[in-house]
């Protein structure tokens, strides 16, 4: 994405994500996935200096999925503020890979993968 | 001045004996009015006199104030002495417009030299090491020792480095906290304008109670001016914070969305998890989330009274000194007084207009005490001003009495959220004359 100068560009560039997990869970424990993203959430709604609209750059849809089943998806609209957070519960009976992805009215995803470690 | 302070030193130190008193005033008078070149008449009149003896230690916005506000308005009959070991003053309030490129250097930055100008005090360039209050003396490094009469104790905030565990005083130079104004401000900016495009700046905002609230975040909102200003486009600030709210918080948030969108990230515990340590080297604080990394750290750790506060047993387990609400005379020692930041002042920040405001009640208080002179019942003040962007401030403020053994809020105010312009305009020129006024106040007129 090429940045471009004034309000607009800034922080658009590189959204960040990050993921907490236990290091491990127990077999069928309920346990605590947390996640953030850092992003502007511009609404839309706004004017810059120059009177013109600044165009919507909102992260629209968060999805988690566990070796491919979805267990936690969210769709955000304008009224959601800067850096969505995440924080919820699952269980999961075996380990696995635990897929990350948010989407953006640009079209941009990013993604981030994180091995869940289930013991006995 | 040396001389002088070392004369106080060689002087008997008891105060019960009122000729050794009345000696050390005379030795006082003719010293003085040589120096002075008065003619003889004016040493005559000294004599017999034993002017109660006044000792302020820290020459801030409380110290300085009340050292020149007594000498003043007490009209020779108190003998007033500023303990300050420094020879300038760069004042931590207004640090944030140095760091974004609105105040030059020498703009925050006040030399004592002309303090007794205008006012008659004595200024001792020492540090002092304890207070004894039961003997009513002050010990200063070197082994000099000073009476008192009253006690005015303005040492201003320590930095407890260890409250975010992996920083230390050594690290100052690399991460600095630039939180007790002085030379890590020019550390700290020279490091800001090093940072490329791309940069991000870590700052670790402390818990309560801590010196200018709403400080990290005007910092914040100026660091991404200051990028803006150097056509950065994907620099940041992050702002990992121990508090999960703070002041003006939605006056702040909403000058981030309006001028600096995507660049300034604010994370309360609820969201980091909690702040683990710090890795000054590389650059990192690790959370229980995750890892931030910045090209420059400025983490701004817990803080106290300044240690002589506990030397002298002033402070007690919150780390700040107890204080009387009417009059801010400490809880824990007679005959002594404590403001501005060291002291539990009750609703009142942490503040220089606040410390400023309590000098002002402390100086009534001694005269009354020593004087007998009729004084009001305490009022105080406050008002922070935050500087957004170019000539858009807000502020916060309230004016405040004793109620039920503490200070209380009697009437607030602050800022509205979509003023416009011109009101900002205007409360930013207020808190540039509020700097020209103070600091005359602490300093004396300019020569």
């Amino acid at each position: 994405m090429v940045a471009r100068a004034g309000r607009r560009a800034i922080g658009a560039v590189n959204p960040r994500a990050r993921v907490r997990l236990p290091d491990q869970v127990r077999r069928g424990e309920t346990f605590v996935v947390r996640t953030l993203i850092s992003h502007r959430m511009e609404s839309g709604l706004h004017r810059d200096a120059s009177g013109e609209r600044i165009p919507r750059d909102i992260v629209t849809r968060f999805v988690c999925r566990f070796e491919g089943d979805t267990v936690f998806a969210v769709d955000l609209d304008t009224a959601i503020a800067a850096n969505p957070y995440f924080e919820f519960h699952m269980r999961a009976t075996r380990s696995g890979r635990l897929a990350f992805e948010w989407t953006e009215t640009t079209g941009r995803v990013t993604r981030l993968e994180r091995w869940l470690e289930v013991g006995a | 001045m040396i001389d002088r302070a070392r004369r106080r030193t060689t002087a008997p130190l008891d105060e019960g004996c009122p000729n050794s008193r009345r000696r050390r005033s005379l030795l006082k008078g003719f010293a003085g009015a040589l120096a002075a070149g008065t003619p003889a008449s004016a040493v005559i009149a000294t004599i017999g006199r034993a002017r109660p003896q006044v000792v302020v230690l820290g020459g801030g916005a409380g110290g300085a104030t009340v050292a020149r506000q007594l000498a003043r308005e007490a009209d020779g009959r108190l003998d007033v002495t500023l303990i300050e070991p420094k020879q300038r003053y760069t004042s931590c309030f207004y640090s944030n417009l140095y760091l974004g490129g609105y105040r030059d250097w020498s703009s925050i930055t006040h030399a004592y030299d002309d303090i007794a100008r205008d006012a008659p005090l004595e200024r001792i360039p020492r540090r002092a090491l304890a207070v004894e209050p039961d003997r009513r003396r002050v010990i200063l490094e070197a082994g000099v020792s000073l009476h008192y009469d009253r006690l005015v104790v303005a040492p201003g905030i320590d930095i407890l480095h260890e409250g975010i565990p992996g920083y230390a005083a050594r690290h100052e130079h690399r991460a600095p906290h630039a939180w007790r104004g002085g030379e890590q401000l020019r550390t700290f900016k020279r490091q800001l304008e090093r940072l490329r495009d791309g940069s991000t700046v870590v700052i670790v905002a402390p818990p309560d109670p801590s010196r200018c609230p709403p400080g990290p975040y005007e910092r914040a909102s100026l660091i991404a001016r200051l990028f803006q200003r150097r056509r950065h486009r994907r620099s940041r600030v992050v702002i990992l914070d121990t508090k999960s709210s703070f002041a003006k918080q939605s006056l702040f948030m909403a000058a981030w969305e309006r001028y600096y969108p995507g660049a300034i990230e604010w994370y309360p515990p609820e969201v980091h998890g909690g702040i683990l340590r710090l890795d000054v080297k590389r650059g990192e604080v690790y959370t229980d989330l995750d890892v931030f990394r910045g090209e420059l750290l400025n983490p701004i750790p817990p803080q106290s009274a300044a240690a002589i506060a506990f030397a002298s047993g002033l402070a007690d387990e919150s780390g700040f000194c107890p204080v009387e609400a009417g009059n801010m005379r400490s809880s824990k020692a007679r005959d002594v007084y404590v403001l501005g930041d060291a002291a539990i002042a009750g609703d009142m920040p942490k503040s220089a207009f606040a410390a400023n405001s309590q000098a002002r009640v402390v100086a009534q208080a001694i005269r009354h005490d020593l004087l007998d002179d009729a004084i009001p019942d305490a009022v105080y003040a406050n008002t922070c001003w935050s500087l957004l962007a170019d000539d858009d401030a807000v502020k916060v403020g309230a004016r405040y009495g004793p109620r039920a053994g503490t200070i209380r809020t009697i009437e607030s105010f602050l800022s509205k959220p979509g003023e416009p312009a011109a009101v900002r305009r205007a409360t930013y020129r207020q808190s540039v004359d509020w700097y020209t006024s103070i600091t005359r106040e602490m300093f004396g007129p300019p020569a």
